[in-house]
């Protein structure tokens, strides 16, 4: 090989002047503005773990009250608040944000990208969470937190049973951080799909891509009926809709399946990601390449489809018919496949290569030790009549800690330790990390064997004392004593991290001898991350090519030109990563943290009966929304621009599928799920709750009919000819005035639905029309707006662009299809009937 | 199920525990080994176990339903928070609070339900649980093998009250469960 002579003055330049672009304000101010994926990261991470420690504090409390039977030390109102909000913060909190932080932080490195494809979107998901969370946990430093278990079973749950706003600050708080997490999800899948290093197929994707590829999309369809189970839980409890209420038509279970419809993946949601930390690590550590990457995708695949089978095993208990049981329980065992082909991959990988124990990988030998058990009483809970006795048993409790404790977080300490030296460009140098490893593992393995016995010996779940006599005290004395001996260790690995990230030694690059892009940039990352945007040939770029540091550093790639003085990525085809496009960034702004206050403020003001102050939040979300699209959006076409080696490609936003276009079908599809799954309420209501068929039916007129299918056909033809128009250089008036119509039209049928049937509160029946109608017209006002915007664009005389009409055009086709749907579901019970 | 899960767990970390004492001269980047760690370890090792064991499981599932006997007794299980609320229907008109008093050695079918919150039937030494749902009646069989008096629980979080939402099953004998029918609890 013929090696070119250091350039440096080359390299240092190109730094200098891609920092000036790239770099967030200095100021204080700065963390409020900056949008890089840096920052944004960081921030996260940090706010994560003050969740995580939170979190810890209150399993403590339950620890020490269960040390002892009989126990003074809380009574059970105040029990009952503390095991459901460590449950809450440790899953919604903790889990979800964690690894969502680091895929913000090292996502675009391993991409070979320079940040994520919305940074602002990401900076708005970020403050929705703090925000959000900050207002449960306020709550719950004034005792008023829910009080129902973490997975809210109505009646319980409902206002008769819970009076007072505890339930509330769990509904909405966590709402409003689901809607951060599918932000997130969206930025991650429009990431991994188009943004990546030239050359970049998908099949020499870094196999965290792809596991947080199934991870993003299995958020965006497993939180939807979880954001419609808290929509009609909120709207019993504050307006009487009795969607849960037996007298008046509503059921119960429903609850139960909604909830666990997203309650089982989002067990994979949480493990894959650590899944792929774990795939990540290990070749590093072993010194070789993972063993079957094409299984390991087909089986992270899998899985993530398998766990949308299996939500009723978290409900066997319920009276459902045992053939019914039968094909779950097939399911649920099923789903250990793709779990023990990851788990034998990863010894295989082992096998062939020389491992290194280092800090990472005693981590990754604690999650070994501790997976294995919790999967194999997770294939022990699949089995019906062995479930029938231990379910909601201290069984389960030890079960679930073993899966996500030893699944999840020793996988997630051993991604923090291994890519420390990246983040923060220091290096570990203290015996203090594996001092805490052998304080936090074998007391993990005390204390939740002893739950699982004391579990098989009967002891519930939940319950805030237990008498003497039972043969329990022992186990118990022993699982608390164990549990803080567990604290400290996991107080220890945050101190160690401290240290390290303040006064750790500085070091050279790649210090693992890793194989993948994100260590071809320099220690610590800076905010553009890479100088150009590399080009590879294969799976192991910094295997094929060791020069590749130095000739990203020179600006051997694309896009080191930064004469446009611009934020710039790739957009590369999505199977073969070829150069497509290029991206502009958006620079600092406060739009984002404007956004979130006025989204968080209109969720958390109900909290309060502020009505007003919510409506008012909603008009300034539009408002700010409105801002944030017309700021962002250029003002002149340029063509095409060079992007380096040569190659000429359009800007982003002048191509007919911008990353806008990509980030709409993605939310689309949430969005969808979410219709389905209220679909699915109303025909289960139908089907299986007590007091149905409703007193009376909606019969339809003709005219709403009529208003609806002319509104929908209008609705989807509108937008279409608007962008052919804009293409062919037509006048696009008209088609948008088409569209408007279209819209209100379909409006007026919705309007049409809730004016036949004046009584919500009366029956389930009027309550899911209400809620189907309420779809369309919420829609049909989003693509009011959206014309609107491309109205405005064309008066104040910018132009229209057909990616932008494209995207309106997707919106109007989802408002249109779903609205006749819901309609159609309104009204033909009551024809036929 | 217990020894067969200790015999997975000592191969699995046997495997592994090899694999990190083994020390290749060099390391191996091939892909070689797939077969053995893949197929057999990944793939038809878990298929042949886990079918073998939910058939098992299912076969013992159904030989816990309901079935029809002419000796069968139905007695009725009304939940509230936090009290349990026992119906004869071979006695109308007869209830008992807090005790479900059954025959011994006959199989008893409870019909569960609630008139609040979800709350679930278990008396461990007779059969697994089953919810208590409002607006849903819920089948549960059970046999007492003996006469005499077994306990059982509320197995769903159901409130402040959950703790000590507590309930006693008594078995009869023959006579003493006529005797109870005819004139109500001793």
């Amino acid at each position: 090989m013929t090696q070119k002579p250091p350039r440096r003055g080359t390299a240092l330049r190109l730094h200098r002047q891609l920092e000036r672009i790239w770099s967030p304000d200095p100021r204080f101010r700065g963390w409020l503005t900056t949008n890089n994926n840096n920052d944004v990261g960081r921030l996260f991470l940090a706010v994560a773990t003050l969740f995580f420690v939170i979190g810890g504090l209150l399993a403590m409390l339950i620890r020490a009250q269960l040390a002892t039977p009989g126990s003074a030390f809380m009574g059970p109102e105040a029990y009952n608040q503390v095991f459901t909000m460590h449950g809450t913060v440790m899953m919604f909190l903790f889990a979800i944000p964690f690894f969502e932080a680091l895929a913000v932080l090292l996502l675009p490195g391993m991409l070979g990208t320079r940040d994520l494809a919305f940074p602002r979107l990401g900076v708005y998901g970020l403050w929705v969470y703090i925000f959000g969370g900050s207002a449960v946990i306020v709550a719950m430093l004034m005792g008023l937190s829910p009080d129902g278990g973490w997975f809210m079973y109505p009646p319980l749950s409902s206002a008769a049973f819970s009076p007072g706003i505890g339930a509330d600050v769990w509904l909405l708080g966590i709402t409003s951080i689901e809607v951060s997490a599918i932000a997130t999800a969206v930025e991650i899948v429009v990431t991994v799909l188009r943004y990546r290093a030239a050359g970049m197929s998908l099949s020499r994707m870094p196999i965290f891509a792809w596991y947080i590829l199934v991870v993003a999309v299995m958020i965006l369809t497993a939180f939807p009926p979880m954001i419609l189970g808290s929509l009609l839980l909120e709207t019993e409890r504050a307006l009487g809709w009795p969607f849960f209420q037996v007298e008046n038509g509503g059921d119960p279970l429903l609850w139960q399946h909604l909830f666990w419809l997203f309650g089982h993946p989002e067990v994979y949601i949480i493990f894959l990601p650590a899944a792929g930390m774990i795939a990540t690590i290990l070749p590093v550590m072993a010194r070789t390449t993972l063993l079957g990457y094409g299984w390991v995708v087909a089986a992270a695949v899998s899985l993530a489809v398998l766990s949308f089978g299996l939500w009723v095993h978290h409900m066997f208990t319920t009276g459902i018919p045992h053939l019914g049981l039968a094909f779950f329980s097939a399911a649920s065992t099923l789903v250990a496949v793709p779990t023990s082909i990851m788990i034998f991959s990863w010894i295989g990988t082992l096998w062939k290569g020389r491992v290194q124990m280092k800090l990472p990988m005693l981590w990754l030998l604690g999650f070994f030790a501790t997976f294995v058990i919790g999967g194999l009483t997770g294939v022990m809970l699949a089995i019906v009549p062995f479930n029938w006795q231990v379910h909601d048993t201290h069984f389960v409790v030890a079960h679930l800690h073993y899966v996500l404790i030893g699944g999840y977080v020793f996988p997630m300490i051993a991604a923090v330790y291994y890519f420390q030296p990246l983040l923060t460009g220091r290096f570990h140098y203290f015996r203090l990390g594996a001092v805490a490893f052998w304080l936090v593992v074998p007391a993990f393995h005390i204390t939740f064997l002893a739950v699982h016995v004391v579990g098989l010996l009967g002891q519930r779940r939940r319950t805030w004392t237990y008498d003497e006599g039972q043969g329990w005290e022992l186990l118990n004395l022993i699982a608390s004593t164990a549990s803080f001996v567990m604290a400290i260790g996991f107080a220890l690995v945050i101190l160690d991290i401290g240290i390290t990230t303040f006064s750790g030694l500085r070091g050279k690059r790649n210090p693992w001898g890793a194989t993948t892009l994100e260590w071809a940039a320099p220690m610590p990352s800076p905010a553009y991350g890479f100088a150009s945007i590399p080009i590879v040939r294969g799976r192991y770029p910094l295997t094929d090519d060791p020069d590749l540091p130095q000739r990203i550093a020179r600006g051997e790639g694309y896009l080191a030109d930064t004469s446009r003085n611009r934020r710039e990525a790739l957009i590369v085809t999505t199977t073969t990563g070829k150069p497509l496009q290029v991206a502009v960034m958006p620079g600092n702004s406060a739009l984002p943290i404007l956004l979130a206050v006025v989204t968080s403020t209109s969720f958390l003001a109900p909290l309060v009966q502020a009505y007003w102050l919510s409506a008012l939040a909603l008009v300034g979300v539009v408002i700010v929304a409105l801002v944030w699209v017309w700021t962002t959006a250029p003002r002149q076409s340029e063509g095409l621009v060079d992007a380096g080696h040569g190659a000429r490609l359009p800007v982003a936003a002048e191509s007919p599928d911008p990353p806008g276009w990509w980030g709409s079908l993605f939310l689309l599809v949430a969005d969808g799920v979410h219709f389905g799954s209220l679909m699915f309420g109303y025909a289960f209501l139908w089907t299986v709750a007590p007091n149905w068929p409703p007193p009376s039916y909606l019969v339809p007129t003709l005219l709403p009919v009529l208003l609806a299918l002319g509104g929908a056909a209008a609705l989807a033809a509108g937008p279409r000819l608007a962008a052919r128009a804009v293409a062919t250089g037509h006048r696009t008036a008209l088609a948008l005035v088409l569209s408007l119509f279209g819209a209100l039209s379909l409006a007026t049928a919705a309007a049409s639905v809730m004016l036949a049937r004046q009584d919500p509160a009366g029956h389930a029946y009027d309550a899911a029309l209400w809620l189907l109608a309420g779809h369309v017209g919420f829609h049909a006002a989003l693509a009011v707006i959206m014309l609107g915007y491309l109205a405005l664009r064309r008066i104040s005389g910018h132009g229209l662009r057909v990616g932008e009409a494209r995207i309106v055009s997707l919106w109007a086709d989802f408002t249109a299809a779903t609205g006749l749907v819901a309609l159609a579901a309104a009204w033909l019970p009551g024809t036929f009937a | 199920m217990l020894a067969g899960s200790l015999a997975i767990l000592v191969l699995v970390l046997a495997l592994l525990i090899a694999a990190l004492l083994r020390r290749p001269a060099q390391s191996d980047d091939s892909e070689r080994g797939t077969g053995l760690w893949l197929w057999t370890l990944g793939l038809a090792f878990p298929l042949t176990t886990l079918a073998a064991l939910t058939v098992y499981g299912l076969q013992m599932g159904e030989r816990l339903l309901p079935r029809d006997t002419p000796d069968l007794v139905t007695v009725t299980a009304e939940a509230r928070q936090w009290a349990w609320t026992f119906g004869y229907p071979d006695a109308p008109g007869l209830a008992t609070d807090g005790v479900l008093h059954i025959p011994a050695g006959r199989p008893v079918d409870v019909q569960i339900t609630s008139r609040d919150v979800v709350h679930s039937f278990w008396v461990p030494r007779l059969a697994g649980k089953l919810d208590a749902l409002p607006g849903h009646v819920n089948v549960l069989r059970i046999e007492a093998p003996a006469p005499g008096t077994y306990s059982g629980q509320t197995a769903e979080f159901n409130g402040a009250g959950y703790a000590g939402h507590v309930f006693t099953v008594q078995a009869h004998d023959p006579a003493a469960w006529v005797r109870f029918l005819q004139e109500g609890p001793p």
